[in-house]
């Protein structure tokens, strides 16, 4: 991202100067370091208002039981904001991904009520996530049709299983040890270890393999890909049965965080996914960003619901807050590529 | 007699292109005029001018002697100028009385369209063309495009058009169309219709048009009487230019084939293709827009696999169902359009240099990093590719060193053969002639290039030999000592209407 920076010319500005500046243009041309930024400005203002506003002592909200719940919150949101984010980079969309939570949350959940071993019960999400995934990339890929129309008709055939499924009951009576996310290894919230090794694991793939260049490229330009010797058919095809699996991954953890499952997905839950995606610097355009920005959104949006609760906002402002950020960072975006056009 | 259009001093710039340069043209009523010129000499524009589409920078308009300014085609349009384009501009999903009085449609006594009386008009206005056998109701989609071109004519009309503008009206028609197309062209004269005719065949300007203005580089050549010139003088005209900035090739050792086509076929835009290219050969393939150039190198390189035929690479046939294919086996591909087909645009410099190869990259599970820096970094030097560092991004250099990052691409591939489409356009005469360079230090060293190019000069300059595709095949060869400019456009463009076209029409049943 140093493209973005202006040559300075040595002789104006010492050498470090120029570097300091140059160090800190890039910083605010990357959309990760913005999101880590504004976390830090929110914990810093809601710490601040706590002790000179409140006259608190210790800030409640940096207690480690606030923290934990910031980084756990939202993880599986982050979990699935990954492979949404893969989707949304090579140049397609999905909005099924919240029934498919649903679906899987309750198979697995069914599946460890009715004595299936607890591994089976963890795994088997994660296999019809990448079968389901599969049957998406092959209808975009293979038979063109447009990824928002497939994963339309999937929402809709997902929402109509899940009732037909559990007949609007809830599962009760869940054995303690199917409870993955309320695990804490080393004290750390399962969730939060989850998160964090497969957003490190999936930036890795993404930037430094030959597969993950080529979700960029077909995301960016299909046609100079395709005739750069890349399948796009190949690269959709993985992508969405990667993000099948991520989103099993996503509902185990949503799964296992109570101990009942809701026969019903949260309302919005896609869409809550793909800002993650969206705020996190991914172009809806396709071509552009990371899987650490989307979960660095998806810890920050959490962050916020935390600090409205603080600020004493009611918690349906969170909705419109959401929405702004989704304008905002767009326009941001929109400013970058432009001044990058230059 | 009275012109009643004229064009006079028309100039006209886009950003780095003069597309014309002090025009004339002129027409009088019951005239067929031709318009003339290669591929890029501005008749395209001027057409859009005349019809409103463009505003010329400076220059005038006259319409019968009086000056007149058009902001956009409708006002053209109020003024009596129609333009058939080359792709219809008709709505398949409606009848053809729809299509023809769309926006225009007689209304009755409440405001409500006038069904009656728009079937009736229309069935006049095609009985006026001598068209007996088209019903109004039938749906445009379903007919062939001889009868869509023939509802166009009537539309255009139904506007009250006294000046029909027809942009290569025959190029995807069938014979017996365009004999029916000539005789409502004829038909429109003798009512005093002014027609400017632009057209790739010769022979057609001989048969229909009264006179032809001839059009090179965006500057007018002139005006003849169609009775008194012939086709070796209208050739000479279009390309008798000057060939002064052009680099030429540099000699070297022409080896054994090692590219060879041989009756390859995708149709409708290659047919039964056969040619070799050597190594250390440029092989120049000339032919006009639309004549299946692109196409071929297409069906080569496996973007569009072929029918039939067969490709050869150093003596043995092989199989080609896919650019990863063609790439394994040493072919390179430098496509037409570097935006839409080259670059992935907000890739770095390295990322694209690198793309074509990434997978002999990787080590262990990444992308080796510093090979592919080192990569980058070798062919930014080699290239001389003017980019502050590997990592910036591609869309921010100049199209001159975008090219040399689409060009360093396939370099990387290091192929045996390399297929340039246009690898020059649209850049400017220094990087122009850097790429000349680096095209002679590949074949050089035993690269066979076949290089598909609309400018004469760089054909002239840059091949060993030089194929002239019409039609979807080659139909002539010249070597490099053989080749003039007028035999080139010659074998490019004349040709008798008698000639299968390119464009097989699918006929639909309907009556004729």
């Amino acid at each position: 991202m140093t493209a973005t920076s202006e040559p300075v010319s040595p002789a104006a500005q010492p050498a470090v100067l120029s570097q300091i500046t140059g160090w800190l243009h890039s910083m605010v041309s990357s959309q990760e370091a913005v999101l880590a930024i504004s976390l830090i400005a929110l914990t810093v203002s809601v710490s601040l208002y706590e002790t000179l506003v409140l006259g608190r002592e210790a800030p409640r909200f940096l207690a480690e039981r606030n923290i934990a719940d910031i980084l756990q919150g939202n993880a599986y949101i982050a979990v699935a904001a990954i492979g949404v984010s893969m989707v949304i980079i090579s140049g397609n969309i999905d909005i099924s991904v919240g029934s498919l939570i649903g679906v899987l949350a309750t198979i697995s959940g069914l599946m460890a009520v009715n004595g299936f071993p607890i591994w089976l019960a963890w795994l088997t999400p994660l296999v019809i996530g990448g079968l389901v995934g599969a049957v998406i990339g092959f209808l975009v890929a293979y038979l063109r049709i447009p990824a928002i129309v497939v994963t339309l008709g999937m929402l809709s055939i997902l929402q109509g299983g899940l009732i037909i499924m559990t007949g609007g009951a809830w599962i009760y009576d869940i054995p303690p040890e199917f409870q993955l996310a309320q695990q804490r290894p080393l004290g750390i919230p399962m969730p939060v270890i989850i998160m964090i090794v497969l957003t490190i694991g999936a930036a890795l793939w993404m930037r430094y393999t030959a597969y993950g260049r080529a979700i960029y490229a077909v995301g960016g330009n299909a046609e100079a890909a395709r005739l750069s010797g890349i399948s796009p058919r190949a690269t959709l095809m993985r992508v969405f049965i990667i993000n099948g699996v991520f989103v099993g991954v996503a509902a185990v953890l949503f799964a296992t965080q109570f101990t009942t499952i809701q026969s019903t997905v949260p309302p919005g839950l896609e869409l809550f996914v793909i800002t993650a995606s969206v705020v996190g610097g991914v172009s809806i355009l396709g071509g552009t960003g990371t899987v650490v920005g989307s979960t660095l959104a998806a810890v920050l949006l959490r962050a916020i619901n935390s600090a409205m609760i603080f600020f004493n906002i009611s918690p349906y402002w969170l909705r419109a807050v959401q929405g702004i950020l989704i304008l905002i960072t767009v326009l941001a975006d929109l400013l970058r590529r432009r001044r990058q056009l230059k | 007699m009275e012109n009643i259009l004229d064009l006079q001093h028309i100039t006209k710039t886009f950003p780095g292109v003069k597309a014309l340069d002090d025009v004339q043209f002129e027409m009088r009523s019951g005239e067929v005029h031709a318009l003339l010129g290669e591929n890029g000499a501005g008749k395209s524009t001027l057409i859009k001018i005349v019809s409103g589409v463009y505003k010329p920078d400076s220059g005038e308009i006259r319409l019968d002697g009086k000056p007149v300014s058009f902001e956009n085609p409708r006002e053209a349009q109020a003024h009596g100028i129609a333009t058939i384009y080359q792709e219809l501009s008709l709505y398949p999903e409606l009848t053809v009385a729809e299509n023809i009085f769309m926006g225009h449609a007689p209304r009755n006594a409440v405001g409500m369209i006038d069904w009656g009386m728009m079937r009736r008009r229309a069935e006049e206005l095609l009985a006026s063309l001598n068209i007996y056998d088209m019903s109004v109701t039938r749906k445009v989609g379903t007919m062939t495009v001889g009868n869509r071109q023939r509802v166009e004519i009537a539309k255009a009309l139904s506007l009250n058009a006294r000046i029909l503008i027809m942009d290569e009206p025959t190029a995807s028609l069938t014979e017996a169309d365009v004999e029916r197309l000539f005789s409502i062209v004829r038909l429109l004269r003798e009512r005093g219709v002014g027609i400017i005719y632009i057209s790739h065949r010769l022979q057609e300007v001989f048969e229909l048009a009264d006179r032809v203005t001839v059009l090179r580089d965006g500057r007018y050549v002139g005006t003849r009487q169609v009775g008194q010139t012939n086709e070796k003088e209208l050739i000479t005209m279009m390309v008798g230019r000057t060939i002064s900035d052009m680099f030429p090739k540099l000699p070297s050792e022409v080896g054994k084939p090692v590219l060879e086509v041989r009756n390859l076929t995708c149709r409708p835009m290659v047919r039964d293709v056969n040619f070799r290219v050597c190594g250390g050969e440029i092989v120049g393939l000339a032919g006009l827009v639309g004549s299946g150039r692109s196409e071929l190198a297409q069906v080569i390189f496996g973007f569009t696999p072929a029918e039939a035929g067969e490709v050869l690479l150093d003596g043995k046939t092989v199989q080609i169902r896919n650019p990863g294919q063609a790439m394994k086996l040493g072919i390179a591909y430098v496509p037409e359009d570097r935006g839409t087909q080259g670059l992935i645009r907000q890739m770095k410099v390295r990322e694209n240099i690198s793309l074509a190869i990434l997978r002999w990259l990787v080590r262990g599970p990444f992308v080796d990093r510093r090979s592919e820096k080192s990569l980058a970094a070798r062919t930014i030097d080699q290239l001389k590719i003017r980019a502050y560092s590997t990592e910036q991004i591609v869309n921010k250099l100049s199209g001159g060193n975008q090219q040399k990052v689409v060009v360093g691409k396939w370099l990387a591939a290091k192929p045996r053969v390399l297929i340039m489409d246009e690898p020059t356009r649209g850049i400017d005469v220094g990087a122009k002639a850097e790429i000349h360079r680096l095209m002679s230090e590949l074949a050089q060293q035993g690269l066979g290039i076949l290089m598909i190019s609309s400018e004469l000069p760089e054909i002239l300059g840059m091949s060993d030999r030089v194929l002239v595709m019409r039609e979807g095949t080659i139909v002539d060869e010249f070597t490099r000592a053989e080749a003039t400019q007028e035999k080139i456009v010659a074998a490019m463009m004349s040709e008798s209407v008698n000639n299968q076209p390119a464009q097989e029409i699918i006929r639909e049943g309907e009556s004729i």
